[in-house]
């Protein structure tokens, strides 16, 4: 008996041609952009000094296209926040956060940004991703500058495998 | 030094209710609030306490006066801090604002009054300086819920 193949396609669905070029465009497009990470260091408390080591030589980030600090969100692609974020603060870091171009990630740099750190008071909001969604969490007080190489590249591993539409809904 | 000083002070600066000891070194003079103004004066001219260290406050919620208002003031000429107490009740924590005497009082009595609730007549600027607009109650008063926030952003769900 012979079974016949018969071809599961929806009438509008992309063609397999397309759908390899948009696969590769992806694929380009990702690798362009992980290793051009510009990003804006929104540096609030004592983890800048860590910031300050891991953007150094002996570190050097540069090896990943991630070392040049833009101090515009509007030329940025990557929101590191630096320390704890405050309730005060809290609407200027919604307000860098949306001033940033797509497409933009968002680094939690330390314990306190990650989830408040030891702060449960009347002035540090429990994490920023109360307030923003955030990409990648580096835990630490401060972290070893291992550790933000390490979120680096698993976040540009994560750059590299995701879609990169030209043109968005929300373009 | 120290102690030729706060002979002088008992003798001078402490009227009736007033007190004053010697705490690590430290000279300490607790006096009435309606005298905190003349005893600041004082102070400053008098015994030379030319510049301003701090004004904070201290909360014990089963004490009839509720706050202490503690000032620090130092001496550049003869080198000694004092410690200056007031006591002042929960439903009337007014004590008398020192920035005609020392401008530096202005910033710190913003902040006392953030934290505690502490009102100086006569600061003229007593808008929150560390917390912010539109912040209910006092977040150091021991009676402040500890974990109580107040997001100025709604959180994301």
């Amino acid at each position: 008996m012979k079974r016949t193949m018969i071809p599961i396609r929806q009438a509008n669905a992309p063609s397999a041609a397309f759908e390899y070029f948009s696969t590769k465009k992806d694929e380009f497009v990702g690798w362009a952009r992980k290793f051009s990470l510009f990003p804006y260091p929104f540096v609030t408390a004592c983890c800048a000094m860590e910031f300050m080591a891991v953007s150094s030589t002996p570190y050097d980030t540069d090896r990943f296209g991630a070392a040049l600090p833009r101090f515009s969100p509007r030329q940025s692609d990557l929101l590191m926040v630096v320390g704890t974020l405050t309730h005060k603060q809290a609407p200027v870091l919604l307000r860098v956060y949306e001033q940033m171009c797509e497409p933009k990630w968002v680094m939690a740099f330390g314990a306190c940004a990650t989830s408040g750190g030891f702060y449960q008071n009347y002035a540090a909001v429990a994490g920023i991703d109360k307030i923003i969604p955030v990409d990648i969490y580096v835990p630490g007080c401060p972290p070893r500058p291992e550790t933000v190489i390490d979120a680096i590249m698993k976040l540009q591993d994560r750059i590299a495998g995701s879609r990169h539409p030209i043109i968005t809904e929300t373009f | 030094m120290a102690a030729a000083i706060l002979a002088l002070m008992q003798q001078q600066l402490v009227p009736a209710g007033g007190e004053a000891s010697l705490s690590h070194g430290m000279l300490v003079v607790v006096v009435p609030p309606a005298d905190l103004l003349g005893a600041v004066r004082r102070l400053k001219s008098e015994f030379a306490f030319d510049l301003f260290l701090d004004v904070t406050a201290v909360d014990w919620p089963k004490r009839t006066p509720r706050f202490d208002v503690v000032y620090h003031f130092y001496s550049t000429t003869h080198l000694i801090r004092v410690r200056l107490k007031t006591r002042v009740p929960e439903a009337e924590p007014i004590v008398d604002s020192l920035v005609s005497l020392y401008g530096s009082a202005n910033f710190m009595e913003r902040e006392c009054h953030d934290m505690y609730g502490i009102v100086f007549r006569g600061n003229p600027d007593l808008r929150p300086i560390l917390l912010y607009e539109g912040f209910v109650g006092h977040p150091l008063r021991k009676d402040y819920p500890k974990q109580q926030e107040q997001p100025l952003v709604p959180y994301r769900t």
